[in-house]
Parts: structure tokens; sequence; C-alpha cells
């Protein structure tokens, strides 16, 4: 499946319910097929910085695509970060850098968990970004 | 006594739905809502005699700066100062205690002297001290607390010494409610004739702050936290104290003579207020400390103890909810975690309820490591609150357990 493609598959899920409550129980069940980090990994350098809860986000590049295990002290957090390496995982930097990811506002992740309500959302999507793009610039 | 139908009909926001619930607002520790009689008082300064104050010479600066004098006289008589001069305008309690302790700190503090504060501060009550100590080459020294989230008071007595030079506590922790002995940290610190500073920021809109009984040497507090607007607060100080310290600011209005090589500095309060002041902020705090003596120090202060006790046995009766800040002596806040829920899950939960809650380290991080946990969800109740919407707390609370749990 293309990013667009999975996106598009989120925002029909999504749209199933219209009780933001549902939403919700949606995110927490997403939260646990997260690819969970190493433990050893949960450590400062990969802690994101800028969310109420802690997140943590690893990455490991295979010369080709990215894939990312992350996890977070927060449960519907973690379905956040469920669904951007649902999305972004195991795609090349070329690919993650590219990518519109207009499923976070079809869903209303964006008015609902907002950046300035500190889940750090943006802050994740920037981390993801700026990984792909250190890998892009290795390889260059 | 208004009854608390008429006392919500005076704050329109209280009507409003979030998410088409009805809101219910417990985030009274973070800012409190506004009575229509504020936002009348802020709106009539804009349509009648909006001008600069002490400036003009004309009609409308006469009549603001009036109006910005009686707030001045307002707040001196509402926390019972000594004189008018002694009651500074800020932007609020964070504003009023930079300003203090880098004013206290040029005057009174040489290197190794001493700063006591508490293990429950606001950052507000801790930052500002710890810069001036650093430029300083100054100790902070902190009092500590025992599990209820108490301070310990044979321990700052220990704490106090002569390298002590002022001691600066809140009369109420933000985060925990605990109401703090300030009496008797003042009589202690003036026995040695150490000044004190007492953080009133969620102290005054709970009880009485009455200067001339507590005997403090600063007192300061903000504007919004007691149904006034924001960016006001206030630092009172002692006239022995403010007189002798430098200001912290320079600008307008605090001059009496400017030359390029000497400036002399007006009266007090003129000293501390530089540049244009939030007059109308002034006028909104007065409009809000009226409405305050209106309802009644007294009523507002029994009915927030009912609405706590009440708070506590609802919240406590919920298996797996544990309170932090279990003092006898507190205001109506809670602050408590629900068995390994996260308090951002928690409070997002809540909150698509409707129910407004702080999560997170309410500005306190020193404490919530105290605690070994990384932030509550708090509940800050106050008088126009309900026993109603305590119950939605406690459901809203219940549903989040079926939903993490």
């Amino acid at each position: 499946m293309t990013i667009n493609e999975v996106q598009d598959k989120i925002i029909d899920e999504f749209s199933l319910f219209d009780d933001w409550m549902d939403k919700y129980n949606l995110l927490i069940d997403l939260g646990k097929e997260l690819p969970v980090i190493d433990p050893k990994f949960k450590i400062k350098d990969f802690l994101i910085e800028g969310c109420q809860s802690k997140v943590w986000l690893h990455p490991e590049y295979d010369g080709n695509i990215i894939s990312f295990t992350a996890d977070s002290d927060a449960i519907i957090t973690r379905g956040i970060v469920a669904l951007l390496i649902k999305v972004l995982s195991g795609r090349t930097p070329e690919e993650i850098i590219a990518a519109d990811l207009y499923f976070i506002e079809k869903i209303g992740l964006r008015q609902n968990l907002s950046p300035t309500r500190s889940n750090g959302l943006l802050s994740m999507v920037r981390q993801i970004k700026l990984y792909a793009m250190a890998y892009e610039a290795i390889k260059k | 006594m208004k009854n608390i139908a008429e006392i919500r009909a005076d704050f329109p926001i209280l009507n409003r739905k979030v998410y088409n619930k009805p809101l219910v607002y417990f985030d009274n520790g973070a800012t409190t809502q506004k009575p229509k009689s504020v936002i009348d008082a802020l709106s009539s300064v804009y349509t009648s005699y909006n001008a600069n104050i002490h400036r003009g010479i004309h009609f409308l600066s006469d009549l603001s700066s009036e109006a910005y004098e009686n707030s001045r006289e307002k707040v001196r008589s509402f926390i019972n100062a000594g004189k008018k001069e002694e009651v500074i305008f800020t932007s609020g309690t964070t504003g009023s205690i930079n300003g203090l302790a880098f004013s206290f700190g040029e005057r009174f503090i040489n290197k190794g002297d001493e700063v006591i504060i508490s293990h429950l501060e606001h950052h507000a009550n801790i930052v500002p001290w710890q810069m001036m100590c650093e430029r300083k080459g100054a100790l902070l020294r902190v009092i500590p607390i025992n599990d209820s989230g108490e301070i310990i008071l044979e321990d700052y007595y220990k704490l106090i010494s002569s390298k002590t030079k002022i001691v600066s506590v809140a009369q109420v922790s933000n985060a925990l409610g605990t109401i703090l002995p300030v009496k008797k940290i003042i009589d202690a610190a003036h026995a040695r004739n150490i000044p004190v500073l007492i953080d009133g920021a969620q102290g005054i809109q709970h009880g009485i702050a009455d200067m001339k009984t507590i005997d403090c040497d600063f007192y300061v507090f903000s504007g919004h936290k007691i149904y006034g607007p924001n960016g006001i607060g206030i630092l009172y100080g002692k006239e022995k104290w403010l007189s002798e310290l430098p200001p912290f600011q320079g600008g307008g209005d605090m001059v009496d003579k400017v030359t390029f090589e000497k400036t002399t500095y007006n009266e007090l309060p003129f000293k501390f207020e530089a540049g244009t002041m939030n007059y109308t902020g002034a006028i909104g705090l007065s409009a809000a400390l009226d409405y305050v003596l209106d309802i009644g120090r007294d009523n507002i202060a029994s009915r927030e103890k009912e609405l706590l006790s009440y708070a506590t046995e609802r919240l406590t009766g919920i298996e797996g909810l544990r309170i932090y800040g279990t003092s006898d002596r507190k205001i109506s806040t809670i602050s408590f975690l629900l068995k390994d829920i996260h308090q951002y899950d928690t409070g997002m939960i809540l909150d698509k309820m409707g129910i407004a809650v702080r999560t997170g380290t309410h500005c306190a991080q020193p404490l919530m490591d105290r605690y070994g946990i990384d932030g509550t969800v708090r509940a800050s109740i106050c008088f126009y609150n309900t026993k109603e919407e305590i119950d939605s707390l406690a459901d809203g609370i219940e549903k989040v357990k079926s939903m993490f749990v």
C-alpha cells in the first residue's frame, strides 16, 4: 500500500464513528498494535520533546527503508504514534519527506489533539521527517 | 448570600457547552472565570473613559487616573494594607516575584547569603530566586515537605540562620492545595529580622489575606485568579522595605528627574510602575474584588469547604484513585492519579465529557519529583461549582477507568 492508501484506510476507519469517545477507543486499540521500541532505546536520545506525555521513537534504516518503533507512557498518545508509524514506517526517506499527511486533518486529529494541547503530534511528525532527512543526507 | 443559581448566572461563560455537553470548569487554579460586573467594567473603560493615566491634563486622563488610583485603594483595603503606596501594580504574580527578587537581590544579597523557599513552590517562586542567587553567588535553601504535602516546620526552623536574607513561600500550594502555616513561618523569620514574601496566587481567592494580621513583608497575587482580568497583579510590600529597594524596571512615570548623567526616582508606588501600566486590568481587578466582597469572603470559604469535603468523599470512593495532598488544611483543590493511567489520558477523556481539569506538573516539577511522579490530574474547585458537577467528575473518572483498565 502507498502512504496515501494507508491514510485513506485510516480515514475510512475513523469515519465509522461520529462520537469522539468511540474514536478514542479506536486510538486505544491502535496503540496496542504499536511496534514497541526496544527498552534499551527508551532513553533521552530517543525522547521527543514537546509532549505532555513521554514519547520515545527509534528509527532503523537499512539503506533503503526506515522502520520505526515507539512507545509512550500515555495510551492515547501511543495510539497517535501508532497511526503515524502505520503511515510512515517501512518507507524510503524520500517518501517520508514528500508525504502529505492529510489524514491528520481528515480524522479530526488536528482539532481534537492540536499542538496547543501539548500532545506533541506535530513534534512527532517533525521528528520522523527529520530522521528521514538525516538518512537522505547520509545517502548523498 | 446569593444562591448558587444566582451566582452562576453572574458568570456568563458557565452557561456554555463544550462538545455539546455542559461545561464543568474545574481549572480554577489556572484561571478563574469572570463575573459580568468585571466584563462590564473592562468594557466601560473602552467605551467611556479610556486614556493614559498620570500623564494627561485632559478630562478623560483624569477619569482613568482616578479609576486606576481608586483600584489601588480597593486592593489596599481588600488586603488590609497600611498604605496605598505599599500596593504596586504588576503584570501578575510571576511579574511581582521576578521584580522583587531582582530588586531585593541588588540591594540586600551578597555572596554566601541564603534564600529560603519550600519544596512545594510553583516555578514562579523558585526560578526568579534561583536566577538572583546565581547572579549574586547566594544559595537557595528548601523547606522539605511530608507525604501529606505539608511543610515540615521543624526543618524550617533549622534552616533559618544568620545567612538567611529572605524567606519566600506560598500561602497555598497550587498543585496540592495545602494551606501553609504562614503565620508561624513569618514569626520565626521576624524573630531574626528576616523579611518574608507570601505568594498569595492560590490563597487570596479562597480566604482572607489580611496584611495587618499575617504581617508579611511582601505579598503577591494575580488578578486573573480572583475573578479579575489577566495581565494584572499585585506586589504589596511594607514601605520600610520598598523604600530601600531599587526599581526593577526603568522608563516613563517611575522617574523624578532624568538627565543623561543621573536619574532620580519617583516616590512609592510609582517608582516601581514604569511605562504605561495595565490600568484597564487594574480597574477590572477592582470590580472583581467588589464582586468577591459582595458575595462575601466567609461565604466563599464556607461554600468551598463544603464542596471540598463532598469532592474528597466522592473521589476517595473511587477504587484506585490516589489523592496527592491530604493535609487537613487545604483549599478546594484535588490533585490525583487513577490506577496506573497517565494523567494525560485521564484529562483527555474528561475533556471530551466537557470537564476541564489541568494535567501535568502544574509548574511544580520539584514537587512532582518528591512524589516520584511526573504529573497529576488537578481538579481545582471554586464557589461557583456545584455538587452536581462533582458528580459529573466522579462519573467521568469511572468512565476513564472503564476505557483504560
